[in-house]
């Protein structure tokens, strides 16, 4: 009955049935992750202060994130006196669009990725550099001084840590051989220590680092400056549109997690490679690295004293662009010369 | 030579290590967050929390409205007149404390001779209308009343240090 429906949907309608299935398949799953994520954020720093953190609502505060999101939904959302309506509004779509088309080309496992493109790392590092039209935008359309001073601070530091990104992801494609992330995945195929962190481990710190950075979270936090600036380029933000900024972030956070994975840490392979039964890939491993980046997170957040700007752009520029670049000349001479282990 | 070394020990990020290891410690530790409502704190049988004013056991008032705790009073918060009773005693005809100023010092009670205002473990006290600050001669009875056996066991506990 349903396949005989199904069958006589014109091939067109089929595919985009089975692409927007797949995409909802991703994205639920994705919000209910930052919805969580939220919470466990607050837990966990709550528990490295020695606090127990939210739990109020529902047993063990499990409902404090629905909580969260049904009183955003029905805040008011205030438009500043000048403000350009359309870009303001615009504004958090822009942040949050790039945070979620990124994931289409994630793997998932060996099968598991909507859109197998060849230059899939070339993607993923475009859209994570437009995240920072949606903090410009933001600044600029609330015609406040503070976000736009906000947003300079929070561009310039998105842009900086940009390129020690790059530079570091160039280092990843030189030692997999291909821009397609389920072969960069495949390249690092053997055990844990045929694992790309550990002949890129430099490339891995700066990536991580970076990645905390551009994601503009703590120690890296001085667009927002809790205890500075209040918050930066969303200011004059409030209810829904404010939520989409923090979904974008969470959203960003957890996309870097998972590349970090993917990129350093083998993705879905196991670390028992060759161990029957423990040592098959599978998603179950992909998500606990991932589990483990994102708790990295929340930990540093927990750990250290906001980074002054000029520190943060002097680690950026002098410290992290010089160490990517010698160690690309590194790598590059380790392909060369096919290092045994890691690139025969 | 100690600028290389200094410069080497912040590239390898020992030092944050060092935090993210503290840090990691206290996430592993015990919480002993009291969960205020359904738990409360253990107390002192001296905790000086609102007053009240106590009878003796045949169930007269024990204020001779001596006024020592009105004098002691370093806040100004407690407000007496007195006349004398029918009987010839004499008593108080108005007693009130005002909690708003208040300071909980405890004074009152080791001015009072007659042992007759006393500080009790009461500390949950809230107002939602002007006026209730104001603890007047029939309140601080009743607050006697009601908690009598626990401040007389609270009072019994201390004498030997008094």
């Amino acid at each position: 009955m349903i396949e005989s429906l199904w069958g006589a949907l014109p091939e067109a309608l089929q595919t985009t049935i089975v692409i927007v299935a797949k995409i909802v398949a991703i994205v639920v799953p994705l919000m209910l992750t930052v919805a969580y994520y939220t919470l466990a954020e607050r837990k966990v720093i709550g528990f490295m202060q020695v606090r127990i953190g939210p739990n109020r609502v529902g047993p063990r505060g499990l409902l404090q994130p629905i909580a969260d999101a049904v009183k955003l939904m029905f805040k008011e959302i205030i438009l500043p006196t000048n403000a350009n309506r359309f870009l303001f509004v615009g504004a958090p779509l822009l942040s949050i669009a790039p945070a979620l088309a990124a994931w289409a080309v994630i793997p998932f496992n060996e099968t598991w990725v909507l859109a197998d493109i060849d230059a899939s790392l070339l993607y993923i590092l475009a859209l994570t550099s437009f995240g920072v039209y949606g903090v410009i935008i933001a600044g600029w359309a609330s015609n406040s001084k503070y976000a736009l001073l906000g947003a300079m601070r929070s561009a310039a530091q998105m842009v900086a840590y940009e390129i020690a990104m790059g530079f570091a992801l160039v280092g990843v494609l030189l030692a997999g051989g291909s821009l397609n992330l389920g072969d960069i995945v495949q390249a690092q195929s053997g055990s844990i220590l045929h694992w790309f962190w550990l002949p890129l481990f430099p490339l891995m710190m700066v990536y991580l680092i970076s990645g905390v950075a551009e994601t503009n979270r703590a120690p890296f936090d001085v667009a927002e400056g809790e205890s500075e600036i209040v918050a930066g380029f969303h200011v004059e933000y409030s209810g829904m549109t404010f939520a989409v900024f923090f979904l974008a972030e969470y959203a960003n956070m957890i996309l870097i997690a998972a590349l970090t994975s993917l990129l350093f840490f083998g993705g879905w392979l196991s670390p028992f490679q060759g161990v029957p039964l423990l040592g098959e890939p599978s998603l179950f491993w992909f998500l606990l690295k991932t589990a483990f980046f994102m708790f990295c997170f929340l930990w540093f957040r927990a750990t250290f004293p906001r980074y002054r700007y000029d520190q943060i752009m002097r680690l950026g520029w002098k410290v992290f662009i010089p160490i990517t670049i010698v160690w690309l000349l590194v790598v590059g001479l380790a392909v060369v010369v096919e290092l045994p282990w890691w690139f025969d | 030579m100690n600028t290389i070394v200094n410069y080497l020990r912040s590239l390898f990020l020992l030092e944050l290590l060092k935090g993210l290891k503290l840090t990691g410690r206290y996430f592993l530790s015990t919480k002993f967050t009291v969960q205020y409502p359904e738990e409360k704190t253990p107390q002192s049988n001296r905790f000086r929390g609102i007053h009240a004013l106590r009878r003796y056991a045949n169930g007269e008032e024990r204020c001779i409205a001596c006024k020592l705790c009105e004098a002691v009073c370093p806040a100004l918060a407690i407000t007496i007149e007195a006349e004398p009773r029918d009987d010839g005693q004499r008593r108080t005809t108005l007693y009130d404390i005002d909690l708003f100023k208040c300071v909980y010092c405890g004074y009152c009670e080791e001015a009072c001779p007659v042992d007759a205002v006393v500080l009790t473990r009461v500390y949950e006290v809230a107002f939602d209308r002007r006026g209730q600050n104001i603890m007047t001669k029939q309140k601080l009875l009743a607050m006697g009343d009601e908690h009598e056996t626990q401040i007389a066991a609270d009072r019994t506990t201390d004498a030997r240090f008094r």
